[in-house]
Parts: structure tokens; C-alpha cells; sequence
């Protein structure tokens, strides 16, 4: 029967996008290390498009071995595979080799393996399937809590490496928890702890204190009839204020010196220019000077002649800003923005818990890149090094993020077959 | 509520929210593109070749030589051990040190200069190995050099424009960096001899490493060279009469009375122009500066002394315009009016220049300001001192002329406001101002000054605005007014006739020549501070003016000496083109002008004063 037939019930509007991507990205590459006076085929693999170009074709045969094997082994082995990247995770920690202040790699030959990669999509097998053969309701505070410690043990593992970016990627997984039934109010409070934080680096510490007792003040003001409210906002407001007065202390004591300077650097890029500053402030200038329509591919001069770093990893988005302007950036945003619209639409359609839950994991890490990434290129967000998914020069990263949205489209692919054999 | 949604609901919001904030910086913000345009894109300045300067006679004068400036990109630089560089730049370790901290605060990516000005000859030894110091190259610029080290003064120098100067350039044309004319005629023609500035843009990378030129060189312009200077100066001439000056202090100018041209300006002692060029300007200027016979003062132009008998030509051709002298009336003069070492007799204006009488210049000059129009000694000294003072400013003395050479004095012809502040309005008559009638008093004249009243006298009533610069880039220039001094024609025949007698008979012996004609005047200049001040103006032919030319040598004692020595073979230099009284120009060298074989004519000029109160009293 021809509907039975894999690749007809493939999401191809997921797997079209995916492509755009990639190919987007691979020529970005090649155009941010393109130079005229050389002029390499993007085929060479002395360049890093070249060999992102391996790295593209290995991945379409991890595709087609996802789509070869059994759906069903994802929720079988999910656990097992947890434990094994828990146990990676550890022993990375002791036998790891450390790049750039992080001991994240492990390192045979010269062959390199970054366990976190693959710790996302482990985590996002484990807590679908946690919450899928849970016999409670998943909005129950218990359940909740054993969701919440399968991605932050993990998380807390990756932070002892030293990869805060890769542990605001785990953070990302409170989604699925929300979608789960999570009480709105750890969200809020969440949010409101990182608002926070920024307003302490902004602003002076007087004038917060004084306006979140003013707003506490107001807050009583208007439910003065019940007395719980006004404890909760008192609680909160001294809280507040307890927070404010440790952001010091964690930045001095919890943040690492490299890490410090990242983040003083949101607040004032030009305290530093040449220093931490550079980054963000030479991937801004490279995008700022875009325009509408861009200098045209291959034209853009501020990547071409090295001055954002990491053009070809996480500075990626400078190329397509600097090259393809305002128009491009918007449509490589869309397709983006589609992409995870999409997989939430897919994951809502799906007859099985487990892969609904998995559906939204993947949508969360994806989405947390993707924000991150963009955010911190434009001078949003501190320079945290997480690669644009799919797009980012890299193959940890392209197999990785390809794994994790693979084996999702396989399982949508035969979700109409979950209620007949089970 | 379905979360899914809110969830959908979010990322859409993110979305739009990097849409709008890339609005901002790619479309709205034009800062980025600035900046994107500073990184890449180098502007590199091609110095212009200074214009050359030639004397009259196309000799060339002052022209340009190359230097190096080396310069670092710190980033780029990758030496294992400095010592070669050190030997090879002939600096110490510290000095390396010290260059590579400075240009590294300046900035690790940009360009700055590490050694400035490298001369040719060292640069060649630099040149091939400094390729294999990466993060180090040459620019090549050019300093002023001199084919002759005369005129160091009036030459001028250059140097690098400094902050003020930026500051106040109304026409924004200067840049840090850029050589500036600072004194003489590198300043005064500046405009002229700079040329153009020349830019080129070119791509840099990160490294500072050039990627070719920014849209194929749509935006660079040539450097365009400065336009060439011809001077009117006669170089020949003007080594001459440093030669003559040397080892004394002084100033000489020589000019064409015809036309105003500077023919020499000498000022003693002077400095090798080129020690204020290139890199050890700032060294050698402060030692140049320290020397106590002052190198940098332009005597010529700036040095200011009492004309002394000199002016006894002015006095006596105001006089007869006047109608206070008639062109042969002689006057009785005893003497005893005033200290003098002319005889007394009966003296016509011919003669009372040729013995400089003393005696005779203070009636006539008693004639010119008490003319009678007022019954008042005061208010008609008040008249008449106006009137002369007239003459005097029409004569381009206490006043500047105009010259094309910067710092030129006023010198100093008092006028009835200066004593109105000295005595008190109504309270001087010519008693308390008689001293002016032979040149001294508080008359002050410039070298130049005299040579020009010289020139008046040659052309029996006019002078063109002396100047220096004959051409800019072979264009004539024309613009020097014609001046009249409001003394009818027929009025200098007595005066030159004087004059020629002068060097004939009397004090400027010296000046004397076989074959050509020289009027001239002596002055021995009263110095309060030492040994008198020995003057000469004149000029010759006297039936075909030529060359008008004043001296002044300080401390040199009489007049008839040192000064009409040396004017006198400035003369023949220029007119017959050698020398044939050599026995002069080794006295002139030789500079011991104090022997006490004392002539009788000489000490005619020689000006003592009596005590006013002895004066006043005869007056009365």
C-alpha cells in the first residue's frame, strides 16, 4: 500500500526546512572563510566548508540509518541510553581534555566526542518516557520534581565542566515540564530571578532596591483584604531584595573570570572594545552593516577579513547578516521560526505520550539555540557558545542536533501506527 | 488553555522580536556601517613632494631628500630576539623597549610609527633585511635639504603641524602629520610650496594585512607636489656677503632698486638650515635656541638699531621739500650746538652730508618742526614734528613694508602721541627732541629699512615694496606696489651729489671704486651697551642705480670701517661680478676693524652728544 510506504508519511515541510538550513549554512561557511586571493572550491577539505561538507553526507547516512531501525527502540533503550551519556558525562569530567576553560571533550586520536551533544537528545528520550509510563498525573509536583532532576543532574554535570552555555541549554527543558502541567509560577519566577539579575548589572543597586520595595508597597496596597497576598508579596519582595544583594556574590564568587567579563560586557560592550567586547561588538557592526538587501554573497567584508571571530561556529548569523541583510536574516529567522511552530504542531498530533513529550523536548533545545545563538550575535544576550542548530560549522553539533530531530520525524512518521500494535 | 499554543505563541514573539531589533541595527542605525567602514578600510596618506625654491639665477637652493618612517603593527609582530632589530636600527634595547610599549598603547591592530625620519644612507642598510621582521615596514617621506647653508633665517624651516595650529586652520586642510612651513618663506608661501595631499584606500583584514584597494581605487587621489619657488635672491651674492659676515654679527641686505627684489639677506650668526630638517630638528633647535648670539633672531629683518648719520640723508630732503633749505644755501656752523667732528664753516647740504656736520642738522631740522605757524614753541613743534613724521612713515620707516618674509619689525619713529606720553601734551619743543636731527634719539630702523630708504634715494622718490620671491611655478609675481615718499625729484640731485662725495672725500672711503660711481652714507651708531655699531647704506652706479645695499655690524665701531667695507664689496661682487680690492675683503675677513691708526675722516662721524641742559641752555 503506497501510504504505508515510509517516505510518504516523512513530514517533508520539517525535513525540507531542515535542508534549507543546512545547505544555508554550509554556504555560509564557505562565504565566511571565502578570499579572493585563494578562491578554494567549497569542496575543499582543507576548509572548514569543505569538511562541513562531510560532515552533511555523514548526516544524511544517519538519517537514512534512523529511518532504517525500528521506531520503537527509542522508547525501549531511553533509559539505557540516559544512564550511559550520565556515566560519559562523569568520566569526561576526570579523563576530558580541556579546551578554552572547559573539559567538555573526550579525546582519542583525533577523534573528538563532546558527550553533551548527545546528552540532549539522551534527556529528551528520558524524560518522554518518564512522563509517558507515568501512572500519576504529570502536573503533580512529584512527578514534576523527578522531571525536573532528569535534565538538571545532567545539567549540573555540564556545569562542573565549565560549559554554561550547554547547561542554559539543559535549563531549556523546563518547557516540557510547563507543557506538562508544570505550576505557571515556576515560570514566572524563573523569568523573573534572570530579569532580575540583568536589572542588578544595569542599574544601581539603591535605585532597585527601592523600586522593588515600591512596587512591593503598591502590590500590598491593592490586595490589603487578604492577608496570604500580602505575606506572598512580602516574601517575595524580601527575597528580591536577598537576590539582589548576592548577584555581587555570584558574580564575583560563582561566575568564572572569563564568564564575568561576558556578562559586564551585555551591559557596556565598549568597556572593553578590544577584549571580551570585540565579539559582540564586531558581529554587530558585521550585521549592522547589512542593510536592507545585504553586500551581496561572498562581498561582505567584515567576515571575509576575520574581524568577528568564530565566524564559521557560533558568529555564523554575522555572515548571513552582513551578506544578505535585513531580508535575509528575516527569512533565515522564518524559516527558523516555522520549523519549531511546526514541530509543536507535530508533537501535538501524536497518539503517543512518549512521543509528544520527546516532540517538545526537541522543540525546546532547537528553540533555546536558535534564541540564544541570534540573541547573542546582535547583543541581546551574553556570548554563551552554543552553535546555530543545523547551521554552525561542526560536526558534534550537526549530528547531534540531526539525531535529535530525526529520530522525532521518524516516530511522527509512524504515529498512526502506535494505537494498532499497542 | 492550551500550553502548546502559548508555547507556539512565544517562539513567533522571539521571532519578530530579532526581526525588529535587526531593523534597528541594519536598517536604521548607520553607526554599524561606519564602523564596518573604519575596520576594513585603511586611508593611507601619500606626503606631496614640496615645491623646490631656486634663486635668481635658477640655481637650485632648497630641495627635498627621502626619509624613512618605520612603522610597527604590533599585532603582527613576532621577534624572537630584538638584538639584531636593535643593531640593525643602531637603537639601545631600552629605546626598542620603550617605541614598542608606546606604539602597543597606541593601538595593538593599527599601524604607528615606530622610528621617525630615517635617513637615506641608513635606511639602505635597514631596507633588505626588514622584510624578515614581519609586522614592520617603511613609509617613505621626504625632508628639506640644502644645496647651500645660507639664509637659514630667511629660508625657514619645517616641521610637523602641531595640535594648534590644526586647531585654527580655518580652511581644514591640515591633518597630524602633515609638514608645515614654521618660519621664513616656508611659512610665508606655504600654500604654495605644500602641494596636495594624495589618499589612497585600501582593504586591511583583522591582521592589519592588505587586501588590495577598496572599490579598485574608486576614491584615492595623486598626491600632487608642491609648487616650485624662484627667489630673488642672487645665491652667489648671498654666500658672498655670509662670508664676509662671518665671524661678526649683523645683517647685510642687498636689494634692486628698480624693483624692490631682494638681491642678498645676511644675517650673522646664522645656523645650518639643515640641522633644523629632519629627525634631530627637535635636538639641534633647542641648542640653536640656547646660543646667546641668538642664530634664530633674522637681523635683516627683525634687528632693530638707530639709523644714526644715515638719516641725515631723510633730514635733508625733508628739508628742501619743505622749503626750509634751500638746494645751495649754506649755513654758518660753528659748532658747540652739538658734539661734532666736522669743522666748522659754511656748509651746503652737499657738504654737511659729505662731513656729516652735526651742527648743520640740528638748524635744519630746528627749521623743519619750528616753521613758525604757531607763536607757541610747543604747538608749533607740535605741527612740525607731524609733517615729519609724515615723511618718516612715507619713508617705510617705524613701519612695517610689507615684506614677503614673516617677523619683520616696525622699528620705531616716535610721533606726537609717544611724546604727548613722554613729556605731557604741550610740554616738548624741538630741545627736548633735537637728537633725532642726526639719527639718534628714540629712532630705531631695520637693516632693511635703510636699504630700502637707499633705494628710495636711487630712485629719486620711489621705492617698490622690497620681496624675495621673483616667480611661483614660473608665474611672475607682480602684485608689489610702487610707494612714493612725497619728495619731488629735483630734490635728491644735492643729496646724491652729497652722498657721492661721501664715498669720494669723506667717511666711506672704503666704498670707493675706479670705474663706477658710489653714493653712500656711514653711520657710527651710539651703543649704550658697548662698542658702537658701525652703518653703511649706499648704492651704485650712481647714474644707473643697480643695486642699493645697507649694513649694519654691531659692535664693529665706525661706520666709514666695517660697514661701508663690506656693502662696498657686496657692490662690486654684484656689479662687476669678482673681486679685484682684495686688500678690502681680506680687511673685511680678517674682521679686526679696531686698529688705532685713526683717519681723520673717519672720526667725522662720529656722533658725541652734549648733555641736554648744555644744549638747552644755547637754545635759549
Amino acid at each position: 500500500m503506497r501510504e504505508d510506504q515510509l517516505i510518504y508519511r516523512l513530514d517533508w515541510i520539517t525535513v525540507a526546512t531542515y535542508f534549507v538550513l543546512v545547505i544555508g549554512g554550509w554556504l555560509s561557511i564557505y562565504a565566511a572563510e571565502y578570499n579572493p586571493d585563494v578562491n578554494n572550491s567549497i569542496f575543499n577539505f582543507s576548509t572548514s566548508a569543505g569538511r562541513q561538507f562531510v560532515w552533511i553526507s555523514t548526516s544524511i547516512g544517519l538519517i537514512t540509518f534512523i529511518m532504517l531501525l525500528d521506531f520503537r527502540i527509542y522508547d525501549a533503550v531511553s533509559y539505557f541510553v540516559y544512564g550511559g551519556i550520565l556515566l560519559l558525562l562523569i568520566a569526561v569530567l576526570f579523563f576530558g581534555k580541556e579546551v578554552a576553560g572547559s573539559k567538555s571533550w573526550f579525546g582519542i586520536g583525533s577523534f573528538e566526542f563532546q558527550p553533551s551533544e548527545f546528552a540532549k537528545f539522551a534527556v529528551c528520550l528520558a524524560m518522554a518516557r518518564y512522563f509517558s509510563k507515568s501512572t500519576r498525573n504529570t502536573s503533580e509536583l512529584n512527578v514534576q520534581i523527578i522531571g525536573f532532576l532528569l535534565f538538571f543532574v545532567p545539567l549540573i554535570l555540564v556545569v562542573l565542566q565549565g560549559d554554561a552555555g550547554t547547561a542554559i541549554v539543559f535549563a531549556s527543558l523546563v518547557i516540557v515540564l510547563f507543557k506538562e502541567g508544570m505550576h505557571p509560577i515556576f515560570l514566572i519566577g524563573g523569568i523573573g530571578i534572570a530579569v532580575l539579575f540583568i536589572l542588578t548589572l544595569l542599574l544601581n543597586q539603591l535605585v532597585l532596591l527601592i523600586c522593588i520595595a515600591a512596587i512591593a508597597i503598591l502590590i500590598v496596597g491593592l490586595v490589603s483584604k487578604s492577608l496570604n497576598k500580602i505575606i506572598v508579596t512580602v516574601t517575595t519582595a524580601v527575597v528580591a531584595v536577598a537576590f539582589v544583594l548576592s548577584v555581587d556574590f555570584i558574580l564575583t564568587e560563582v561566575l568564572k573570570p572569563h564568564q564575568q567579563k561576558r556578562v559586564m560586557s551585555l551591559v557596556n560592550p565598549n568597556a572593553d572594545p578590544l577584549g571580551i567586547g570585540w565579539n559582540v561588538t564586531q558581529s554587530k557592526i558585521a550585521i549592522g552593516s547589512g542593510g536592507w538587501f545585504g553586500k551581496g554573497y561572498l562581498e561582505g567584508t567584515q567576515t571575509k577579513f576575520d574581524f568577528v571571530p568564530k565566524q564559521t561556529t557560533d558568529f555564523i548569523f554575522s555572515t548571513i547578516g552582513e551578506e544578505q541583510g535585513w531580508l535575509g536574516s528575516v527569512l533565515l529567522i522564518a524559516a527558523f521560526t516555522t520549523l519549531l511552530v511546526r514541530l509543536i504542531y507535530l508533537a501535538n498530533r501524536q497518539k503517543s505520550a512518549f512521543a509528544r513529550i520527546y516532540g517538545y523536548g526537541v522543540t525546546s533545545i532547537l528553540f533555546i539555540h536558535f534564541a540564544l545563538n541570534i540573541a547573542m550575535t546582535i547583543g541581546l544576550f551574553p556570548v554563551i557558545g552554543i552553535p546555530l542548530p543545523f547551521f554552525s560549522y561542526g560536526g558534534s553539533s550537526l549530528w547531534g542536533f540531526t539525531l535529535l530531530l530525526f529520530v522525532f520525524i521518524k516516530l511522527d512518521a509512524h504515529r498512526m501506527q502506535v494505537l494498532q500494535r499497542m | 488553555m492550551n500550553r502548546g499554543l502559548v508555547i507556539q505563541f512565544f517562539i513567533v514573539t522571539i521571532g519578530l522580536v530579532f526581526a525588529i531589533r535587526l531593523l534597528s541595527i541594519q536598517v536604521f542605525n548607520e553607526d554599524y556601517k561606519l564602523a564596518a567602514e573604519n575596520n576594513v578600510i585603511q586611508k593611507i596618506i601619500d606626503y606631496p613632494y614640496r615645491g623646490l625654491v631656486y634663486d635668481r639665477n635658477n640655481s637650485l637652493l632648497v630641495f627635498n631628500t627621502p626619509v624613512y618612517d618605520l612603522m610597527v603593527v604590533p599585532k603582527e609582530v613576532d621577534l624572537q630576539d630584538s638584538t639584531q632589530l636593535c643593531k640593525l636600527l643602531q637603537i639601545t634595547h631600552q629605546e626598542f623597549v620603550d617605541k614598542y610599549a608606546k606604539a602597543r598603547s597606541f593601538s595593538p591592530i593599527l599601524a604607528s610609527k615606530f622610528m621617525e625620519q630615517i635617513p637615506n644612507n641608513l635606511f639602505a642598510s635597514i631596507q633588505d633585511q626588514l622584510v624578515s621582521y614581519s609586522g614592520f615596514y617603511a613609509l617613505p617621506r621626504t625632508v628639506r635639504d640644502y644645496s647651500s647653508p645660507v639664509m637659514a633665517n630667511t629660508i625657514g624651516y619645517v616641521g610637523e603641524v602641531d595640535r594648534r595650529t590644526i586647531r585654527s586652520d580655518t580652511t581644514n586642510y591640515y591633518k597630524s602629520g602633515d609638514f608645515i612651513g614654521i618660519t621664513g618663506v616656508e611659512k610665508e608661501y606655504e600654500k604654495y610650496l605644500r602641494g596636495k595631499r594624495g589618499t589612497r584606500y585600501q582593504m586591511v583584514n583583522v591582521q592589519g594585512v592588505v587586501k588590495g584597494a577598496f572599490k579598485d581605487g574608486e576614491y584615492d587621489t595623486v598626491p600632487i607636489p608642491g609648487e616650485n619657488i624662484q627667489l630673488t635672491i642672487d645665491l652667489e651674492l648671498q654666500e658672498y656677503a655670509e662670508k664676509l659676515l662671518k665671524g661678526k654679527v649683523g645683517g647685510i641686505v642687498a636689494l634692486n632698486p628698480s624693483t624692490g627684489e631682494i638681491l642678498t639677506i645676511a644675517s650673522y650668526p646664522s645656523y645650518d638650515p639643515a640641522n633644523l630638517s629632519g629627525r634631530d630638528r627637535g635636538k639641534n633647535f633647542l641648542e640653536i635656541q640656547s646660543d646667546t648670539l641668538k642664530p634664530l633672531f633674522n637681523r635683516p629683518l627683525q634687528a632693530t638699531y638707530p639709523p644714526g648719520s644715515m638719516f641725515k640723508v631723510v633730514q635733508s630732503l625733508i628739508a628742501l621739500e619743505e622749503g626750509q633749505l634751500g638746494p645751495d644755501e649754506k649755513i654758518m656752523c660753528e659748532g658747540g650746538l652739538i658734539g661734532d667732528h666736522a669743522p666748522p664753516g659754511l656748509y651746503d647740504v652737499r657738504r654737511a652730508i659729505e662731513k656729516s656736520s652735526n651742527n648743520f642738522y640740528f638748524k635744519v631740522f630746528k627749521r623743519v618742526i619750528q616753521q613758525g605757524y604757531d607763536e607757541s614753541a610747543f604747538l608749533d613743534s607740535r605741527i612740525g614734528l607731524e609733517k615729519w613724521h609724515n615723511y618718516i612713515t612715507k619713508f617705510g620707516l617705524g613701519r612695517k613694508l610689507g615684506v614677503d618674509i614673516p617677523n619683520e619689525s616696525p622699528g620705531f619713529a616716535p610721533s606726537l602721541s609717544y611724546y604727548d606720553r613722554v613729556y605731557g601734551e604741550n610740554r616738548w619743543k624741538f630741545s627736548n627732541i633735537y637728537s633725532l636731527s642726526i639719527g639718534q634719539g628714540e629712532l630705531l630702523v631695520t637693516p632693511i629699512q635703510m636699504a630700502n630708504l637707499c633705494a628710495i634715494v636711487a630712485n629719486k622718490g620711489y621705492y617698490i615694496t622690497p620681496h624675495i620671491v621673483k616667480s611661483v611655478n614660473n608665474e611672475p609675481v607682480q602684485n608689489f606696489a610702487r610707494n612714493e615718499v612725497g619728495i619731488s625729484e629735483e630734490n635728491f640731485g644735492p643729496v646724491i651729489d652729497g652722498m657721492e662725495q661721501v664715498v669720494l672725500y669723506g667717511s666711506g672711503l672704503r666704498a670707493r671704486m675706479p670705474d663706477i660711481s658710489v653714493c653712500g652714507k656711514t653711520s657710527t651708531v651710539e651703543n649704550p651697551h658697548g662698542e658702537d655699531h658701525s652703518g653703511f647704506m649706499g648704492f651704485a652706479p650712481k647714474e644707473n642705480p643697480q643695486i642699493a645695499v645697507a649694513a649694519y655690524v654691531e659692535n664693529a665701531g665706525w661706520g666709514a670701517r666695517a660697514a661701508a667695507a663690506t656693502a662696498s664689496l657686496i657692490i662690486e661682487k654684484y656689479l662687476t661680478g669678482e673681486i679685484k680690492r682684495t686688500w678690502l675683503e681680506d680687511y673685511v675677513l680678517k674682521g679686526d676693524f679696531a686698529d688705532k691708526k685713526v683717519e681723520k675722516v673717519e672720526k667725522r662721524d662720529t656722533l658725541q652728544l652734549k648733555p641736554l641742559k648744555e644744549v638747552a641752555a644755547t637754545l635759549q
